[in-house]
Formats: structure tokens, sequence, C-alpha cells
């Protein structure tokens, strides 16, 4: 059996764990010249939520066919999933000094499951993750197992028309156990994302393709834990969290500039970024 | 071959309960039956094969052994990088099936033909491209396939293919026949077109030239054992499938056959050539106009055994 995940985290832990993953987050992609540092920033609540109250998961059987399971669907992200996955114990903290070195398999995508615990999918092409997970979902109805499926996507990543094929299929199956959080940071790689394609109104297209959505602070942790929650009670259709988000989150000459989306930080920058990132 | 498939799917969804079946909105009633065995293992995804590609890597990924079943255009190029990432990459044991494949479709246009798909799928590391000669071959790989702890794409026919292999033939992946023996040529095919090739065979027969006719089952694996036998009893071959001449089977033959270390083999491809198709038939008056039926075949094998 999986254990439960750690239940009764005050928010102000929550917020110190966020709070050190963005700290080795920007050190890391000052050291090993790891991009999508925007990108990574704006979703470490969502993921500190999944991996600290949500999942049902054991890190030390990563591969339980009981568990839940998480696709970083917007796998850019992959830099501050790999931090999560490592303050979480899925792995040593150690591994990641291996980052972006020639023959790790630490860079800015995972491999497929297998070679990082904790890694459920390659999705560095975007529009993979959701359908896989919709796929996971489905087949632990059929196999009986109270799985529960999340997908992470970027608001970019709704470009692409597989989401609007999973999003449809999700709702003619009923597949309430699927879960999407969409980091609606408002930007894409070159340009803002409303501009680019027409995503607004964002939460009332899913709602219109029979989900149940909802719209929240994506960085507000008790909106975040409510969310989920309520989509944990949907019996019926499948829930989207549309959560607003700020690109380049924690830091202040990094937010909602999207040049972070390529950008690494020189020394001074690193130094002025962590400065920020002290405890209060 | 439809049919059969369709038949073989029933009989495996009583016999295993990881067995699921994914279609792209096609099959109107053939699955009916499958549907009395396992309505629960049974979805019709849409017209939205992107989605459904992922989704069978997905449920493969949890331990299922989904088969996806759609035209062979939509299966296959429609939804490329979805095979590559999300099945071959992953190693996802998903079973694709691409039915009507080849001509089958002939008189529905260039969007209904697949005559590429060898030729591109043979590219993706770890994923087998089979393409069975009749429906016994293809019941002997789709259970191997189903089994096997990784992907399978195979093209089948439509309705109405002959039986080609005998009751002794050793079906399977990989698995090279002997159809017809022969000693002057040899023809090395793949899927149903080889009906025509026996038939141009015994044609040929009263002329005087010895066609020796085998079925590969596939592009990838290549039975190597078979060829080198086969390159030891003849100098000259061709290679038959109903896909373009790029790529495909002639191609993977050739490329063997430069890296093979002994006497060099002539090899002469039939296929259909390197164009799109707009004057339009049926399968059989395509074949035709191709020189792929088996009037056609029989004088490219007089021309290959006169050269």
């Amino acid at each position: 059996m999986i254990a439960a995940p750690p239940s009764l985290i005050s928010v102000a832990d929550l917020n110190a764990t966020a709070l050190t993953l963005r700290q080795r987050l920007v050190t890391t992609s000052a050291s090993a010249k790891i991009p999508h540092l925007g990108s990574c920033l704006s979703c470490v609540e969502l993921l500190v939520a999944l991996y600290w109250q949500e999942l049902s998961i054991d890190p030390a059987r990563p591969e339980d066919p009981g568990r839940d399971r998480f696709l970083l669907s917007k796998c850019h992200g992959a830099p501050i999933l790999f931090q999560v996955l490592a303050e979480r114990g899925f792995f040593p903290l150690e591994r990641l000094e291996d980052f972006g070195k020639a023959g790790s398999v630490f860079h800015e995508h995972p491999p497929k499951p297998g070679y990082i615990p904790g890694i459920e999918a390659a999705t560095g092409s975007l529009g993979h993750g959701l359908p896989m997970a919709l796929g996971m979902a489905m087949a632990a109805r059929i196999q009986q197992r109270p799985t529960r499926c999340y997908a992470l996507l970027s608001d970019g990543e709704c470009n692409e028309g597989s989401i609007w094929e999973a999003a449809l299929l999700a709702a003619s199956q009923k597949v309430h156990t699927l879960t999407a959080i969409i980091d609606f940071n408002k930007w894409q790689a070159t340009g803002r994302s409303q501009e680019v394609m027409a995503l607004d109104p964002l939460a009332a297209k899913w709602e219109a393709f029979g989900w149940h959505a909802q719209e929240i602070d994506g960085h507000d942790f008790e909106a975040i834990e409510a969310a989920l929650a309520s989509a944990r009670a949907e019996t019926e259709r499948p829930s989207v969290i549309v959560a607003h988000t700020v690109k380049g989150k924690g830091v202040s000459f990094m937010e909602d500039d999207n040049n972070w989306h390529y950008r690494t930080p020189n020394p001074e920058e690193l130094a002025a970024a962590l400065a920020e990132l002290e405890p209060v | 071959m439809r049919d059969a498939f369709a038949q073989e799917m029933t009989r495996l969804a009583a016999e295993r309960t990881d067995l699921a079946l994914l279609s792209g909105d096609i099959g109107n009633r053939m699955f009916d039956r499958y549907k009395q065995v396992a309505p629960e293992r049974f979805f019709n995804c849409g017209i939205a094969e992107a989605n459904m590609m992922s989704m069978a890597a997905g449920m493969a990924l949890s331990g299922l052994r989904p088969v996806i079943y759609t035209i062979t255009p939509f299966t296959t190029t429609r939804c490329l990088e979805q095979i590559r990432v999300g099945v071959a990459y992953h190693q996802a044991p998903v079973v694709i099936v691409g039915t009507g494949s080849g001509l089958s479709y002939a008189e529905l246009g260039p969007t209904h033909h697949s005559l590429e798909d060898l030729a591109i799928l043979r590219t993706l590391p770890g994923l087998n491209v089979l393409a069975p000669a009749d429906s016994t071959e293809l019941v002997a790989q789709l259970r191997e396939a189903l089994d096997a702890p990784h992907p399978t794409y195979i093209r089948i026919g439509k309705k109405g293919e002959p039986p080609l292999h005998s009751g002794s033939n050793k079906l399977g992946i990989g698995k090279a026949n002997v159809l017809r023996e022969g000693s002057d040529l040899l023809v090395l095919g793949v899927g149903p077109i080889l009906g025509e090739a026996l038939q141009a065979a015994e044609a040929v027969a009263a002329e005087g030239v010895s066609v020796a006719v085998a079925s590969l089952g596939g592009v990838k694996p290549l039975d190597t054992a078979f060829l080198e036998e086969m390159a030891k009893r003849f100098p000259r071959w061709l290679s038959l499938e109903e896909h373009g001449i790029t790529g495909g089977l002639g191609s993977a033959l050739l490329e063997w056959l430069a890296e093979r270390v002994g006497p060099a083999i002539r090899l002469k491809r039939l296929g259909v050539p390197d164009a799109f198709l707009h004057e339009l038939g049926n399968q059989n008056y395509t074949r035709q106009a191709l020189g792929l039926d088996a009037p056609g075949l029989a004088q490219s094998f007089l021309k290959v055994k006169a050269a």
C-alpha cells in the first residue's frame, strides 16, 4: 500500500519548502546553464502542493502500481520537478550535482521512466502529457485501482490540438479521476499567450468542453488545496484548475519578464536572486 | 483480413483481461462481438488520432495491452510524433494496426493510400513493423505482439484477401516463409499482394521460368537467417510491396545486401513509383495500372530473367 501523503503540513512549512526549491533552482540554472527559469518559477507552489499534500505516492516505491500518477505535461519545467523529487526523497539531492553535465540523465527534459525515480513520462514535446495521463486514468479504471492522475500544463501548451482532443474524450468517458492543472503564467516562448492564440476565456473553454473548471491564484497554497479537494470530490467530470501565476515568480527582476524563458543568471544576477529568496 | 482481426481480438479479449481496443471511429458493427465480451475495454476514441496514440501509450505504461485500430494513414503519419515519443521512445507495448493499407482504399484517393508507412515507421527504434500476407499470418503476429515487451505496428488489408500460407508454415514476427518453390528468381514480398506474385509465378512457369515466392511478414525485424539461406540459392531477387518504392521493403533488403559479405545479389524493387496517384480506380485497377497485378508482375519476372 502507498502511504498517505504527508498531511496537516502548515502553509508556513509549504512556503518554506517552496523558497528552498526556488533557491536551488536558480542556483542550478546559473551553474548548469539551464533555461526555462521563468516557467519553473511559476509552478513551484503547484508542485509543492501536489507532492506534499495531494499525491498518494511513496518515494521509496516509485513504481508501485497503486500510486497516483503525475505527468509534467509542460516538460520544460523539468528543472523544478527534479528539485521537487529530490527534496521529496525520490533520489538523493547530490544526484542533481550532475545536472546538465555530459552523460547525465538530468538535462532540460527528463528521459523516459526507469532512469530518474518519480518520472512517469518523457513529455519534452508539448501536448503529450495530458493524453498520456488520460490513458493512465482509463487504465486505472479498467484495473479497478483508486489511482488519480494529474497533468500540469502550460498555457502555451494549450495551443496544441492534442490537448483539446484529450479534453473531449476525457469528458465523454467521464474520467473524473483526471485533473489537469494549467500554470497560466500568460507567456509562451515568444509572446503573450493570449495574443499568440486566443486562449481567453480559458476556464470557460474547459467548462464548455465538459470539465469541472476552477480558477485560482496559483501561488496561494490554501486556494490550491481547496481546488484539488474540489476536483477529488467530483464524481462525473474531469477537472481542470486554471492557476493564475506569474512567470518568474519570487525573483522581482524575473517576474513577468519573458527573457527568463531563455536566459540563465550571471553571478551578479544569481546573488541578487538569492538575496530575494532569503527567508523573511 | 479486418474481419479476421476483429474475430481474433474478440477471442483475445476473452482470454486476457489486460487487452483494450481503441478505435478511431471506424469499424461500424465490426466489433459488436468484442463489445459483448469486453464492453469496458473498448473505446471509440473519435477522430482524434494524436490523443488516441498518446492515450494508448499511457495505458501501456500502466500495464494494459492496448491495440489501436484505424485506417492506415491516420494511425501512422497523422500521429507520427505520438508514435515516436509516446510509443517507441517509451517502449510502451502498444499494438498499432493500420487497416486498408497500401492501395486497399485506392479509389478514395491519396489521402487514404498508405505508401510511406513501412518506410517511415521502420526508422523508429524498438518498433517492429509487420505486414502479414494473409489472415493466418496476421493472427500469429498479433498474438506474439501482445506478449512482446515492446510496441508493434501491423499493416493489414481490407477484406477478401486470399489465404496464402500453408498449414505447415511457421508464422510470427520476423519469420519468413517460402510460399512457392522455384529455381530461377526469388520474389521476397510482404502483404496480401503476394497473392498476385503467386499467380504471376504460375503464369511464367508455363514459359519455363521458375520463380520462388517468399513472405517476409514485415520489414523489421528481417529474418536474416532466411535471407542468408536464400542468398546462397538465388543470385537474382525481386522485392514486392504494396508501398512506395522508397524506403520500404526493397530499401530494407538493399541495406542488408549492401553490408553483406558474399557474392553480389541483384535486386529489382517492385512497388508503387515515387508519385501520388490521381487517376483513380479500385485496388485491382490500380495494381493493374502500376503493373503490380499478376500479368504485370509476370512481365517484370520475365524481364528480370532475360536481363
